[in-house]
């Protein structure tokens, strides 16, 4: 009984910040159609920044999220407007361009990222990283507790930006109808960019917080990428809260199959996921709920 | 039509005279390679270029068949080239199945779910080991000393791989393709069932492509799942070959083949000895800019776009 | 006989249903017109016959027999062609492409649907455009295309959905033409339409709806003078005019 209290505790923790990758790729799969495949490479960018500040000058993780962040939204930014916004004007027989222009990214920051730092495997060491809250006798994995709690807070402000600034409102309308919106005033061009942005910065924060619980290498991206795909499928395109349910239960399942299945089976767990809500539900979590 | 058949033909002397002409066994591997994914490129562009079903898990019916060629000799004792029988029908067993699991949903959806099914194949080669080894892979003996007949029989399965489709395409099968990919609803209202051919394009491409795989194990006498069931050195590069040689026509992925091949050669050998050794690790650097490149300016790959490389080229010509 | 009879056909949208308890019937050989003003549920009506969309509740019966739920493609196969009201060009193929991939549908040989492709273009004055891509078509030819494409499965029934909207006004008697021509050759015809001048000049019959539901059915001139019809279209001032 312990046992399964213990691995669902550890799955709401990592589920959390699983919420926060799959929010930033619903964004922006919501708004404005991108699949994009190179989420996880983002998220790996972010990593590297936080190794790097933390390996010269010392920085904590935590604080780092104040650079990866604005870095990530720049990066994501550039992407956007100079790769992914030229190709709506192409003609192409081939469909999916987008999907590969994404894939074609990933690749390359993969591989500079490599070519900068090998692929060794690198890690961040905080005085907290292996500390454990407990209650009775359920461990808590500090750092990831830490990261929850600020994958809430992120969550929160979002939220608040989403339903009350101009710019989060006319988000969500340009993921609505981005004809409609355009009609309504919105500039459809600069809210792509921006939810670019904002989603990569988003995974940047998850990455920052990640970094003192995974090792780093070049090729953590691609099993990010696919998790996060897992997520907004399951909660729903463009719904915020369907990702954070998706995300629990992705954590929550990976917990489950890793304690009662095994570890080399862990992995699946999400691609069979992924491929029954795609087949049996193509509305995800949001159909169920009808939020 | 005299000038493109005197062509073809000259074409065909020159490959099946080759390995007399560069009598070198490192050509020669290349050459098998790249034919090998003149097999995998094609297959490829019948479902995805010529179809609109845009795969990114080829390395699924790839990798069905080099187990299936491996398993027939570790558990069987059978020769592995029964595998070259019985890889292309198991690929297009499983390609049942992922057709009936994929095509309820389009576009990107299809894509991404291919790309998950070929991951979960990867995951199950790795940890069924009691039947396929596991990550230890596949171990087996080359049933020729000489890389000659493997020559020639890449050679056939190519030359096969093309003209199968190239008269497929010229078949009412072929116009039902391009339909369902210009328009999937107006193909059914023109009386297409659209399920059934989006599964026989389907089938034929599972098929060739599991045939390359059994092909492989039985020339390279080892796999192992992070090789043959592997999202960027099979899928992704099915999907290069495709673009960068032309989807949607005949000759496209030959070319894309041959020029994707000689590249990563170039770089995995450093530019053949005459640069650094560390441009031996860029290839996939090189493959990632390719696809940015490519997608961004040739959409159509050098045989699509031809006309516009040559508007370019005679541009620079003139100018200078 | 009646050719096609559409009974109680109801689609709804979650709580909205777009086609409410509509019925009537095509005879074999007429051309049954289907008014009704903007989203009144005449392309739903269509879209439901040829199963594009599923049927709530009612049946449609083709020939006397219920074709619900069969595949679209089926549908086409038992003798329903349709055009679409946006229209659908088979874009990267050419015209002449566009009606073979049809015509396959009755041909047996490549050759046999390359000849009554290159027939049917004739019959729709599109012979001149056969070998360009169908993209590079102006909206006009676009339209006969489609009507095109739709006739080389040798329909017995033809919808048309708005095939006249977007044309001039000499396009608009050309397309008037080609319809009488689809008649005479043996066709029966149900046409959803907008533009007045052609529904009312070449319809038998005219079946209106409107909010999804049936308000009246009858001749041209039957119709024109139904003070339901007009209060739809003009509003309620213009009926008590009346």
């Amino acid at each position: 009984m312990d046992v399964l209290v213990q691995t669902i505790v550890a799955g709401i923790l990592i589920g959390g910040i699983y919420s926060l990758i799959g929010i930033g790729m619903t964004l922006i799969m919501g708004v404005m159609g991108i699949i994009n495949l190179a989420h996880g490479q983002l998220m790996m960018v972010a990593m590297y920044i936080t190794f790097v500040l933390s390996s010269v000058w010392g920085i904590d993780p935590y604080v780092s999220l104040l650079v990866s962040m604005p870095a990530l939204f720049l990066l994501g930014v550039i992407l956007q407007k100079f790769f992914l916004n030229p190709l709506i004007k192409i003609e192409s027989i081939l469909p999916e361009n987008q999907v590969l222009m994404t894939v074609g990214i990933g690749m390359v920051l993969t591989e500079i990222a490599r070519f900068i730092f090998t692929s060794d495997y690198k890690t961040v060491e905080t005085s907290y990283s292996s500390k454990a809250l407990f209650i009775g006798d359920i461990s808590f994995n500090q750092p990831m507790c830490f990261a929850f709690l600020f994958a809430v807070v992120f969550t929160v402000i979002l939220f608040w930006f989403l339903l009350k600034t101009d710019t989060g409102r006319s988000i969500r309308a340009t993921a609505q109808d981005k004809d409609a919106a355009t009609l309504m005033g919105v500039n459809s061009g600069r809210i792509t960019i921006i939810t670019f942005g904002l989603g990569s910065a988003l995974v940047a924060s998850a990455g920052s917080l990640l970094i003192p619980i995974f090792y780093l290498f070049p090729d953590i991206g691609g099993p990010f990428t696919l998790k996060a795909f897992v997520i907004t499928i399951l909660g729903g395109l463009g719904s915020t809260v369907g990702a954070i349910f998706g995300g629990l239960v992705l954590g929550i399942a990976e917990s489950l199959g890793a304690t009662y299945i095994g570890m080399g089976y862990k992995e699946m767990v999400g691609f069979v996921i992924f491929v029954l809500v795609l087949v049996f539900l193509p509305g995800g979590l949001k159909r169920l709920t009808k939020v | 039509m005299g000038q493109k058949h005197l062509t073809l033909i000259f074409i065909g002397i020159l490959a099946v005279a080759f390995p007399f002409l560069v009598p070198s066994d490192y050509y020669l591997h290349l050459v098998i390679i790249a034919l090998m994914w003149v097999v995998i490129g094609s297959a490829w562009n019948l479902l995805a270029g010529y179809t609109g079903q845009v795969s990114f898990g080829h390395a699924m019916f790839f990798g069905v068949g080099a187990y299936t060629a491996g398993i027939i000799v570790t558990k069987l004792e059978m020769s592995a080239w029964w595998g070259m029988m019985f890889g292309g029908v198991t690929a297009m067993l499983i390609g049942l199945f992922v057709g009936w699991v994929c095509f309820r949903l389009r576009g990107p959806y299809f894509a991404l779910a291919t790309l998950a099914g070929s991951e979960i194949f990867r995951l199950v080669a790795t940890n069924w080991e009691s039947l396929t080894e596991g990550m230890v892979g596949i171990l087996i003996i080359q049933t020729f000393t000489s890389k000659l007949p493997y020559y020639y029989i890449a050679l056939t399965l190519a030359f096969l791989c093309i003209f199968v489709i190239h008269v497929v395409m010229k078949s009412k099968w072929g116009y039902y393709f391009v339909s369902i990919r210009e328009d999937q609803d107006a193909a059914e209202s023109m009386g297409i069932n659209t399920t059934l051919y989006k599964n026989v394009s389907l089938l034929i491409s599972a098929f060739f492509t599991g045939m390359a795989g059994a092909f492989y194990m039985n020339y390279m006498a080892f796999i192992d799942p992070h090789v043959v069931f592997s999202l960027h050195y099979i899928s992704i590069m099915a999907i290069l070959v495709g673009i960068v040689g032309g989807v949607a026509t005949i000759m496209g992925p030959a070319v894309g083949a041959f020029i994707m091949i000689g590249l990563q050669e170039t770089f995995r050998s450093a530019f053949f000895g005459l640069a650094p050794a560390w441009t031996s690790e860029a290839h996939i650097l090189v493959f990632g800019l390719l696809v940015i490149f490519v997608i961004l300016f040739l959409p159509n790959g050098i045989v699509g776009d031809w006309s516009k490389i040559k508007r370019k080229l005679f541009r620079i010509k003139a100018s200078s | 006989m009646a050719l096609l009879e559409v009974k109680n056909l109801t689609k709804a949208f979650g709580g909205l249903k777009a086609v409410n308890d509509v019925t009537f019937h095509v005879n074999e050989g007429e051309i049954l017109g289907l008014i009704g003003p903007n989203g009144s549920g005449k392309t739903t009506t269509f879209n439901c016959i040829n199963n594009y969309y599923t049927i709530t509740s009612g049946d449609v019966l083709f020939k006397g027999a219920s074709i619900k739920g069969l595949k679209t493609h089926k549908v086409c196969h038992l003798g329903i062609g349709r055009t679409f009201q946006v229209v659908k060009p088979l874009a990267r193929m050419t015209v002449l492409d566009n009606v073979t991939a049809s015509a396959f549908c009755r041909a047996g040989t490549i050759k046999a649907a390359k000849e009554e492709a290159y027939r049917i273009l004739e019959f729709s004055g599109l012979v001149e455009h056969k070998d360009k891509l169908a993209k590079s078509l102006p909206i006009g030819g676009r339209k006969r295309l489609e009507i095109a494409r739709a006739l080389a499965t040798k329909p017995e029934l033809l919808l048309l959905d708005e095939t006249a909207a977007g044309l001039t006004p000499s396009e608009l008697d050309e397309a008037i033409e080609l319809i009488q021509k689809i008649r005479e050759n043996g066709t029966t015809i149900l046409i959803v339409e907008h533009i007045m001048k052609v529904i009312m000049t070449i319809s038998d019959r005219i079946h209106a709806i409107n909010f999804g539901q049936t308000i009246g059915e009858g001749t041209p001139h039957e119709v024109a003078n139904n003070p339901a019809v007009i209060k739809a279209y003009l509003g309620e001032a213009y009926a008590q005019c009346k």
